[in-house]
Formats: structure tokens, C-alpha cells, sequence
């Protein structure tokens, strides 16, 4: 019996299905109070005065705040780690203190007894703002964010190899300019906070916590000024995460200090406008790329210098992304010498944290659109250009000498080229590029493009996981990680069943809730089931090790002859029918005889290395030259993911992602005018797809090379979806309209793609 | 994005609902489908007083033929022109522009008047009504008013409605047999409001164009009659070259083209000469299937 | 406040609202029936439809004095006493659903669909679909859902 590799439907399924989740705004404590915020309607300017008076006034507002009566709190910190020079002089204050950054930015909060009241009273809180000029772009030149501090607070390098060397003695020189669009994540659900004090525990629990609730506690008792012990997270339903959700924001920390202040539950869900304007974007970023290359196509160097919007001021992730982005670049190839100066620009728009894939998105396209400009200028086919610089099988695991976090990059596993000749015979390759090549001569604009990219994940350092059996043989598994709709809940069901031979429906898993687990890491940077899956794996081996002895003694056997089988202990080598006994009669009789009411083993798994694995992903797309508008006829990801626990999620991801980076490709981009104004604040203006816009996505889910980083060989699988589908559009597109390498920023909008159309060829 | 407060009443014919706008003047706004003004409420860049919900008025929604003339009830539901309602030329055209108008759920609830009454640059019903004259029949406690189409749409989102007039009819050339009707339309995303839209119609007789519409919505503020296009088809027998230079003419007619970020006023004029032509192949095509 | 009643889901709800609160706020404010979810408030994104007699509205577009005297079903209302139904089985199945935030509305809008009982084409199931955003799945598993229910009922 194997569960592990089953495509079984999920745990997660049955509340969803009935309305029975429970998300952020559908929980309520009596007494609550609705937080609206009051945010600046101008992209930099200096606060003379903020009137509450006529706000609180209004029947029912119970408080208006401004930034004078939260001037105690600090800024909100970067992660522990992520901060570069200058950045953490950039954070942000809860509520504005002298100076509005960007439209969005919270001036004043209202507490009132009904959300429309809030809302009514926050139309009335005046602020009186001498305007500043703006700046908006990001290549605009840098100004001052506070004096001494520059809107360029950190320029880094990152690199390996003797760049300077390649470039002096290569064959050829290609260079480019190109820049992907702002984008953000934009769950469903919008974000929403729900806090109150509890006095029996003298504690503060904050609901509707997500993604990485420990993490954050430990983060908002520091803001807060509290003890450990006296503040605690819980997750609920989380409607999408996608990077955006569960960061700390200015919003959650004021709904949690207006419930220790005002000691009444304090509620505040984010209408949809406001998370345009005040949920982190992600994504802006402008590469100056060139590559030394040989007559074949061999890349001998790349030298990068680039830029990254980090909008109005540094927040949670401070350089996660352009530093990722700095480490990811060179992807599944060889690239001898590499050199990437990153520049961080603050702007007034909204400030930037992580979507799915940070940094590999953007440096995949950019890589990517490098490599087919390469084919063109040498002539070459862009799939042997690809196949020159992959990094080949007998070099694994493969060293990328610059570190991270103290460490060289190591790739641990893979076959990339056999992966990727499973891809292109999977998708039926060389007839596609044939039949495309067959409407091009008959005189329509169709084309497809293969391209590949590395996916890295199953983050460390460690995760905790207990797992406990009751005398009735029920099975929980308490994590320190969190659900984002991933699936973790079943992921980690699947794992800890397959290890003690029960069944995996009957399990219970818990996240999210820090007062069960002591430690936790979250659901970040694609690493539950890497990390989670193990350290459940190992609780669940020692858990099974206590089963085992006790049966052993029940049945006359050493434990060793034993197995575990459909929730029934017996002797492996006896025929059927043999002498047995159930693990429910185990656990009892394991906890009869030491009086206890749980069998419970905690572990930890620990892991200081990343898996990286490679994938790649095909566009079929047509455009209409006349409209340049873009039809998507095909599109396919493959991924080598080294050992899927559950495949049918796998695909899930696979295929969600893939659908959000085409959306991001073609559709959706965050955009300013002069003044710094927002001008895409709804829907019918930040344009997500719908299932008009995209074919069905079709996957490969390999299992060529299991990761050797973890004893179970689990390769992450959250963001591949995503990483390569920027570059698969705009090169398929480039196909299409006869012109390699020429689509040069995401998204490829009609109005782009006409100037591309229309310019010199 | 909660509505400010607002008082709600209800009309049950289009007399009480014009004596309550009478009462209210401009502090009350008529509630029709809500599929546009409910979001712009929810926004709060829209705060009446009063709401004048003229869903329960009876025997608002209907299409009928009087003689030469197609009359819509104001309340009729876009999805109703989806299932052929009606015979002829623009019966036919029906569907195929309705089915351009947002998603389902919407055009269940969202009514042919209401989108008049909104009068949105690239709304499809406002760039018809603008293509074939619509009279627009608007009742107040003076009686009813008749409005020509080209009086009526006055820039994005005005319309020539005084604040105590409620749209309760439109009127419409019922179109002989003879005329063949087309429609073209340029989004980002199915459903999304047009960049470019045209709706195109010509009556033939013995193979040859006798007259001509063209309207074309979402390039300017209001719906624009493209005349020195019509002017090029007339007496010219179709062809693909005669709708693309019909096309350009269009493109060259139109003033004060918009631009914002989806389209350059220059992208929209290329628009607006492919759209034209390629509603006039459709409508050469609807009439050969006839 | 206005007082008006409701039935959802074949149970009557007299409740008090004001005119300005949504269908979707009364549902989940007032009934307690959070299960109808808001995701834009604007009538973009469809999370928040629901049937108000037989047709697909958005109850963020709906004024909850509108539905006074109406039959109105959620998704509540669509398993047999805890036996998911024939659509909320398919999406079970096909992984039609990640975070399940925009489900809710999926159902009520494939529910009129397959209600409807008339033939469905692929193309034609695509469109009425993509009146709904969903951030997670990339809608492949909600197609094949629905029309794996459509197929099943047509025969």
C-alpha cells in the first residue's frame, strides 16, 4: 500500500465546497469594533494638518487615529536577514508620521461599531498635504527619501569568473535592454485582520493570520512591545496567497494594537481598491544584459546591471527579490563568468514585496529573451541555442560559485536536456514549430516557443512537526507551517499515512496556530512539502517505531519482523490471515501501559540547502496584426518535481501558475500617471484572466531526479507554474510576428505590441 | 466600499417614478439593472440621496414592432437580445452585438435603457442606438420627451436627460429586409468595455449599396456617426476593398479620439479603420446567410 | 433600517437592513450564511454570486431590499445533508478548487448552468465560466468539473 504518488482528492475540500469556511471576514467577536483606514490620495507630500473632528464625531465612531498617536511604534522591520545598506532606513510607519509616499499610504484610522459607519466617517477625515514633487519612474534619476538617505539605498553585486576576460576574447557581444511590468499576486480574498484581547489568558490573539504566523508573531510582539507568551496568531482559511498575503503590514499592526488599546476585539477586512493601492506589488525591474558568446552559441559571460522598483519604501522582504532575481538569472545553464549589479530604487507607488516565483519570473524572461536574441543575431535555432548552455547531467550536483546566505548554490539533481527531449516529444515539438512555420508562409502571424527555466524552493532551515495518535488510533499532525490553498493539509496526510500504513483521510493536520507548536517556518518560498513532508515523515517514523514495539510484544515477535499495512500491524513474512493487530488496539494498548493519553513524537528536520530543479514551458500563440492583440493557442509546462507526493496537485499548481504568469504576460500591470496617481485601482483596470484568455494548460509532472537534499527526495512545487511563462509568451510572439528577441517588456499589452509591429525591423 | 446611505423607494410605473424625481430633483438617481450604477455607488463617486428603483415598474421590459418602428422598453434585460426576438435584419444583429456585453450574470440583470441612461463611450447599445437614430423617450411629470440620438449622448457619461427625466423607451428603425447589419468590437478581455467597436449596416439593392450606417463607439467621448464613411459605400457595390476604404474614411472622421493607457488616440484610429471594416464583412456575411 | 424577508435556501429570514447593504452583506451579515464570499464589490469577479429565484446575480450589485419577498439560493444550500452534490463532487474530484475562495460563486454559477438543461458546447461553457475569477486553479479543473456534471446529467 503506497500513498505517497496517489493523486487522492483533498482534505481541504469539504468545508470549501459547503461554505463552511472559515476566511477572515466571516469570523466575528461580539463587541467588535471595523477599522477603516483614511489613506493619502497623493503620491509624496508633507501632512500639515490631519482633522479628525467631524469623523469623530459620527454616531457609532468609536476612535480616529493619525500618526501622532502611534509615533511610539517603530517602522515595520525587515525579515531578519533580508535587509541590504540603506534599506532598513526606508521602513515604513504604521501610520504617516510627516511624509505620504505613494497613494495608499495610511493617514488616519477609524474605529467605528459597523463597517459602513467606518467607512462614513473615514470620507470625513480631512488631511491637509503640501504636495512634494514625485518620483515615478523607475529609471527617473534617484532624489533624497530623508536626508542623507539616497531613493537608491543599495546598489550590490553579485557574480562569479572572470567576466571582463570573457567579454574581451568572445566571438560575439549581444546586448539588451528588458524590463517587466509591475505586477502583484491579488488573491481573491483580500486581506483582512480580526484581533482581540483575551484577559482570562492575558494575551492578544490575532485571527486571520497567514502564511508565516510564527514568523510574525514574533515580529508584531516586538512592534507591539510584548512578551512572546503574550501574543498569539491562528490562521484561518486563507483565500490565495501568492507572496502578497500574511506580510506584515501597517493595516494588521493597527488592527492589533486598537484591540490591546481599546481591549475590544478589532476587526478590519480591505475592500478591493485599497489592496490595489496598499498590498505589496512585485515584479518592475529593467535589465542592461550582454553575453559573450561563442560561433555556436555558447555563453561564455553575461554581464547584467539592473534595476528594481521597490515603490515607496523597503518592507518585509527589504532584497529578497532583486536579490534572488541577481542569483537566478544565469537559470539551468553553464554561463562560465557571470557579474549583476542590482540597483534599489524607492519610488512613490506602492511599495514592493514578493509574488510567486520572485525574481525568476522577471530574470527568466530576461535570460530567456537574451538567449533568442542570441539566435537571431547568430543564426542559430533557438532551441540548440538552449541546448549548448544547459548545465549537462555529469556535472551534478552543480556548483554556481557566488554565495547565498553563506552558502555556494548548489543544483542537487536533474537531467535537464533529457528532461527537456521529454518535453518537446510530450508536446509533439517538431510538428508544432512545422505546422506554425506552415501559417507563417500562408501569411498569418503564429508561432511557438519552447524555453527553460530553474526552479528553486524547499527552504530551510528547519520545521518542526508532532505527531500524535489517541487511543483510538486518530492521527493529528501539528505543523508550524501554514495553508495558502496550496493543498498542505493533504500533502502532509499523504506523507505521515504513508509512513504508519494508516489511511490518510482519517488524519487531522494543524497549521497556522501558535499556541499548538512552539517554532514554525510557514508556507513560503514553495518549501512545505520539502520541509513539513520530512520532518512529518521522521515524527511519523517515531511514532511508528512505538506502534511497532508494543505490537511486538502483543504478537510474540521482534518488531522487525513487523509491517504496517491498512491500519493493521501483522508479520510481514506470515501468509494472510496471520496473527495481527489493528494500530488503534496498538496506540491503546501503548497508552494503557504508560498511562498516557497521546502517543506524541516531535522532530525536526533540518536543511540548510534549497532544491533546484529544472522545468520548461511551450506558448502556441497567434496575433492579429491589425489589432496586435494576442491569442493564446496552446500552452504547456513540464517540471521535473523528483518524487510527487500527490501529482494531481502537482498539475494544480502547475497549471494555476501558469495561468497567472500569462495574465501577467499579456493583461496585468499596476500603472502611474506623471503625478504618481494609480491607474489601475479595480478590476476592469488591473486585468487578471478569465478562462476566456487561456487555453487549458497542459502539464508533464517528471519524476527524473529526486532531490538529494531530504531523505524522502521531494523537489518544490509551488512556483514553477509561473517562473517561465513571461518568457514563453514573448518569445513565442517574437516568433510569431518573424522577429526573435524583439519583445523586450511584460506585459506585451496591444499598444506595445503595435510599436513593435509598426517600428524598424 | 460600502455605498453611502441613501433612501430607497420604489416605482411601479414610470409616472410615479418621474413625479418622484419631480420631488427629489437631482439628489435622486433612477436604479435600473444597477450592473454599472451599483459599482460606481460602492466606489462612492456616486451618492444619492434617493434611489428611484424602477425594476417593479410594470411592463417595462418588452421589444415590439409598430409599424416601421422597433420600440424597446427601457428595462429589457440585455440577455433578452441574445434568443432572436425579433425578425429581420436587426434582430439578427442582436445577438451577435448583446453577446460583447460583459458576462452573463450581467447581462441577466443589466437593461438596454440603463446602459443608455450611463451613456459610457464604448457602451455596445449606446453606439447602436447612435448608428440607426434612436429616439429616446423620456418621461417626466411634463409628459414625454423625444430625444434624437444625435442630441442626446453629450460627452462621456452625460446625456441630455434632465435630472427630473426618466428614460423609459427607445425607439429604433424597424430595417427592411434589405439591410444587412454587422458589428465588430476590440477588447483586451472578453467581457471587458470596448477599446474600438463599430457597428456597421447597409441596405442593398440589385448588388448594390443604397445606404449606409456606421457607428463607432469607445474611439471619442460619445458614439460617432461616421457620414463620409457611409458616403464611400453608397451606390458601391461591396467588396473588401470597399469596406477597408470605408475603414480608413471612418478612421480620418473621427475627432477628439480618446487615449489612456490601453490605446494611443492613434492606436485608436487604426482601431477604428479595422473595426469598421471588419463590421462591414460582417455584415456582408449576415446578409448572405439570410 | 427596512425590514424585509428572504427566503435562502428554502428557510425564511426576516431580517433588518438598511437600504444600502448589498444581497451579499444581508446573506452573510444578517443570515449568518458566510459562505457567500465578497472579492471585488464591484461586479467584476464573481465571488459573490448567487441565485435569486433561477438566474445568476451578484449579490455585491444587489441591494438586499431588492430580494425582499425572493427566493434566493447559496451554496449552503447545495449538499444533502452533508452528501455533496453532484457539481461539489466534480470539483472535489477534478481538484477544481485551491483556496476555495472564489468556489462558492463557481458553484452557483455552474449550478444555473447544468439547471438549465439545455445542451452546453464547450466554447459556450467556457464563456458563461468566465463571468468568475479564480486566482488559483487556471480554470482547467472548474471546465472539466462542470462539464463532467453536464455530460452526467445529459444522459
Amino acid at each position: 500500500m503506497t500513498v505517497i504518488g496517489k493523486s487522492v482528492p483533498r482534505l481541504e475540500d469539504r468545508a470549501l465546497l459547503t461554505g463552511m469556511g472559515r476566511f477572515a471576514g466571516d469570523r466575528n467577536f461580539d463587541g467588535q469594533l471595523h477599522m477603516r483606514v483614511v489613506r493619502s490620495t497623493v503620491a509624496h507630500g508633507r501632512i500639515v494638518s490631519v482633522d479628525t473632528g467631524a469623523a469623530a464625531a459620527m454616531p457609532g465612531v468609536h476612535a480616529v487615529w493619525t500618526g501622532a498617536d502611534v509615533a511610539d511604534i517603530p517602522p515595520i522591520d525587515l525579515r531578519p536577514g533580508s535587509a541590504l545598506q540603506d534599506l532598513e532606513k526606508c521602513r515604513q510607519h504604521i501610520l504617516v508620521q510627516e511624509i505620504v509616499r505613494y497613494v495608499g499610504d495610511p493617514v488616519a484610522a477609524v474605529f467605528a461599531d459597523d463597517p459602513h459607519r467606518a467607512e462614513d466617517a473615514a470620507e470625513l477625515v480631512w488631511a491637509e498635504i503640501e504636495e512634494l514633487p514625485p518620483v515615478v519612474g523607475l529609471m527617473d534619476p534617484p532624489g533624497e527619501f530623508a536626508p542623507g538617505v539616497s531613493t537608491e539605498p543599495a546598489v550590490f553585486e553579485k557574480g562569479y569568473g572572470d567576466v571582463d576576460a570573457a567579454f574581451a576574447a568572445a566571438a560575439h557581444i549581444v546586448e539588451c535592454e528588458l524590463s517587466v511590468g509591475r505586477h502583484a499576486g491579488v488573491p481573491l480574498e483580500t486581506r483582512g485582520a480580526l484581533a482581540i484581547w483575551n484577559d482570562a489568558e492575558a494575551r492578544l490573539e490575532f485571527h486571520a493570520a497567514a502564511k508565516i504566523p510564527h514568523t510574525n508573531r514574533i515580529a508584531l510582539a516586538a512592534l507591539l512591545g510584548l512578551e512572546l507568551d503574550q501574543l498569539h496568531l491562528f490562521e484561518g482559511h486563507v483565500g490565495g496567497g501568492f507572496g502578497v498575503r500574511g506580510e506584515i503590514y501597517p493595516d494588521e499592526v493597527l488592527v492589533n494594537l486598537a484591540a490591546m488599546h481599546f481591549r475590544r476585539p478589532v476587526k478590519w477586512i480591505e475592500d478591493r481598491m485599497e489592496h490595489l493601492v496598499a498590498a505589496n506589488h512585485s515584479r518592475e525591474q529593467t535589465h542592461r544584459i550582454r553575453a559573450a558568446v561563442d560561433a555556436d552559441g555558447l555563453v561564455r559571460a553575461i554581464d547584467d546591471e539592473f534595476w528594481f522598483n521597490q515603490g515607496a519604501y523597503a518592507r518585509t522582504h527589504g532584497a529578497t527579490v532583486p536579490t534572488v532575481s541577481a542569483t537566478m538569472l544565469p537559470g539551468p545553464y553553464k554561463v562560465p563568468a557571470y557579474r549583476a549589479k542590482g540597483h534599489i530604487r524607492l519610488t512613490n507607488v506602492t511599495p514592493a514585496g514578493t509574488y510567486r516565483g520572485p525574481g525568476r519570473y522577471e530574470t527568466s524572461f530576461v535570460r530567456e529573451g537574451l538567449l533568442d536574441r542570441i539566435a537571431a543575431e547568430l543564426g542559430l535555432d533557438p532551441l540548440d541555442v538552449r541546448r549548448v548552455n544547459l548545465v549537462a547531467p555529469d556535472e551534478m550536483p552543480y556548483e554556481r560559485p557566488f554565495e547565498v546566505g553563506g552558502k555556494p548554490i548548489q543544483y542537487d539533481s536533474g537531467d535537464y536536456p533529457k528532461s527537456l527531449q521529454r518535453f518537446l516529444d510530450h508536446i509533439g515539438y517538431d510538428a508544432l514549430r512545422r505546422d506554425m512555420a506552415a501559417r507563417r508562409e500562408a501569411g498569418e502571424m503564429a508561432g511557438a516557443a519552447v524555453i527553460c527555466f530553474l526552479e528553486l524552493g524547499g527552504d530551510g532551515p528547519f520545521d518542526d512537526v508532532r505527531v500524535e495518535m489517541a487511543a483510538d488510533g486518530a492521527v493529528e499532525v501539528v505543523t508550524g507551517v501554514a495553508s495558502v490553498g496550496q493543498g498542505a493539509e493533504t500533502v502532509i496526510a499523504q506523507v505521515c499515512a504513508e509512513t504508519l500504513g494508516i489511511d490518510y483521510a482519517g488524519i487531522t493536520v494543524t497549521h497556522g496556530q501558535t499556541d499548538r507548536i512552539e517554532r514554525g517556518q510557514g508556507a513560503r518560498a514553495s518549501r512545505v512539502t520539502v520541509m513539513t513532508g520530512n520532518a512529518t515523515h521522521k515524527a511519523a517514523l517515531g511514532v511508528r517505531a512505538i506502534l511497532l514495539e508494543t505490537a511486538a510484544g502483543l504478537l510474540q515477535t521482534a518488531a522487525e519482523e513487523l509491517e504496517i499495512s491498512g491500519g493493521t500491524i501483522r508479520v510481514a513474512a506470515a501468509p494472510e490471515g496471520g496473527p495481527s493487530v489493528t494500530v488503534a488496539d496498538a496506540a491503546a494498548e501503548t497508552l494503557r501501559a504508560s498511562s498516557g493519553d497521546r502517543i506524541a513524537v516531535e522532530e525536526t528536520f533540518e536543511n540548510d540547502r534549497a532544491t533546484y530543479s529544472f522545468g520548461a514551458q511551450m506558448a502556441a500563440v497567434s496575433v492579429d496584426p491589425r489589432t496586435a492583440g494576442v491569442t493564446v493557442e496552446r500552452f504547456a509546462v513540464a517540471y521535473d518535481i523528483g518524487r510527487a507526493v500527490n501529482p494531481m496537485l502537482v498539475e494544480g499548481q502547475l497549471v494555476g501558475g501558469a495561468v497567472q504568469g500569462i495574465g501577467g504576460a499579456l493583461l496585468e500591470e499596476f500603472l502611474y500617471d506623471e503625478a504618481g496617481q494609480p491607474l489601475s485601482v479595480t478590476f476592469a483596470d488591473y486585468l487578471m484572466p478569465t478562462a476566456m484568455e487561456v487555453p487549458d494548460v497542459e502539464c508533464l509532472v517528471l519524476e527524473e531526479a529526486p532531490s538529494t537534499t531530504n531523505p524522502l527526495g521531494l523537489k518544490s512545487g509551488g512556483d514553477p507554474g509561473i517562473t517561465g511563462a513571461g518568457a514563453a509568451i514573448a518569445a513565442a510572439i517574437g516568433e510569431a510576428i518573424g522577429r526573435p528577441g524583439s519583445v523586450a517588456r511584460l506585459p506585451v499589452s496591444p499598444m506595445r505590441l503595435r510599436e513593435i509591429l509598426t517600428g524598424p525591423a | 466600499m460600502k455605498p453611502a446611505p441613501f433612501e430607497y423607494v420604489i416605482a411601479e410605473s414610470w409616472d410615479a417614478a418621474a413625479a418622484l424625481l419631480a420631488e427629489h430633483g437631482d439628489d435622486a438617481v433612477i436604479l435600473a439593472g444597477g450592473q454599472s450604477l451599483v459599482p460606481v455607488m460602492n466606489f462612492r463617486l456616486a451618492q444619492p440621496a434617493v434611489l428611484v428603483d424602477v425594476n417593479p415598474v410594470a411592463d417595462g421590459a418588452y421589444l415590439r414592432i409598430d409599424a416601421d418602428r422597433l420600440r424597446v422598453g427601457a428595462l429589457t434585460r440585455h440577455v433578452r437580445f441574445e434568443a432572436p426576438q425579433v425578425g429581420g435584419p436587426l434582430g439578427a444583429l442582436f445577438p451577435r452585438v448583446a453577446r460583447h456585453i460583459a458576462h452573463l450574470p450581467i447581462r441577466m440583470r443589466g437593461t438596454f435603457g440603463g446602459s443608455l441612461a450611463h451613456a459610457d463611450p464604448a457602451s455596445e447599445w449606446c453606439t447602436l442606438a447612435r448608428t440607426f437614430d434612436a429616439v429616446m423617450v423620456a418621461r417626466s411629470v411634463r409628459g414625454d420627451r423625444r430625444i434624437d440620438a444625435s442630441d442626446y449622448f453629450q460627452a462621456a457619461l452625460v446625456n441630455d436627460l434632465a435630472d427630473d427625466e426618466v428614460l423609459r423607451e427607445i425607439e429604433l428603425p424597424a430595417l427592411g429586409p434589405d439591410w444587412a447589419c454587422g458589428f465588430a468590437e476590440f477588447n483586451r478581455r472578453a467581457g471587458d468595455f470596448a477599446i474600438v467597436q463599430s457597428v456597421a449596416a447597409f441596405e442593398l439593392h440589385d448588388g448594390r449599396i443604397v445606404d449606409a450606417r456606421i457607428g463607432i463607439g469607445g474611439a471619442a467621448e460619445v458614439p460617432w456617426r461616421a457620414d463620409t464613411a457611409e458616403a464611400v459605400l453608397a451606390g458601391a457595390i461591396p467588396s473588401a476593398s470597399l469596406f477597408e476604404e470605408a475603414g480608413a474614411a471612418a478612421a480620418e472622421s473621427v475627432g477628439e479620439l480618446m487615449t489612456d493607457r490601453q490605446a494611443s488616440a492613434e492606436m485608436r484610429r487604426d482601431l477604428v479603420r479595422v473595426m469598421v471594416s471588419r463590421a462591414l464583412e460582417d455584415a456582408l456575411a449576415a446578409g448572405v446567410e439570410r | 433600517m427596512t425590514r424585509i424577508s428572504l427566503r435562502v435556501n428554502s428557510v425564511d429570514h426576516d431580517i433588518e437592513v438598511e437600504p444600502r447593504h448589498s444581497l451579499a452583506d444581508a446573506l452573510r451579515d444578517r443570515c449568518g450564511l458566510t459562505g457567500t464570499h465578497l472579492g471585488c464589490e464591484h461586479g467584476v469577479c464573481g465571488a459573490c454570486t448567487v441565485l435569486v429565484g433561477d438566474e445568476p446575480v451578484r449579490a455585491c450589485l444587489m441591494f438586499a431590499v431588492q430580494a425582499d419577498g425572493r427566493a434566493v439560493r447559496t451554496v449552503e444550500g447545495l449538499d444533502d445533508d452533508g452528501a455533496f452534490n453532484a457539481l461539489q463532487q466534480a470539483f472535489h474530484e477534478q481538484h477544481a478548487l485551491q483556496c476555495g475562495y472564489c468556489t462558492p460563486g463557481m458553484l452557483m454559477l455552474a449550478t444555473w448552468l447544468v439547471e438549465r438543461g439545455t445542451p452546453v458546447s464547450d466554447d459556450e461553457l467556457r464563456e458563461v465560466m468566465s463571468s468568475n475569477l479564480c486566482r488559483c486553479t487556471g480554470y482547467r479543473n472548474i471546465l472539466r468539473a462542470v462539464r463532467s456534471v453536464l455530460d452526467g446529467a445529459g444522459s
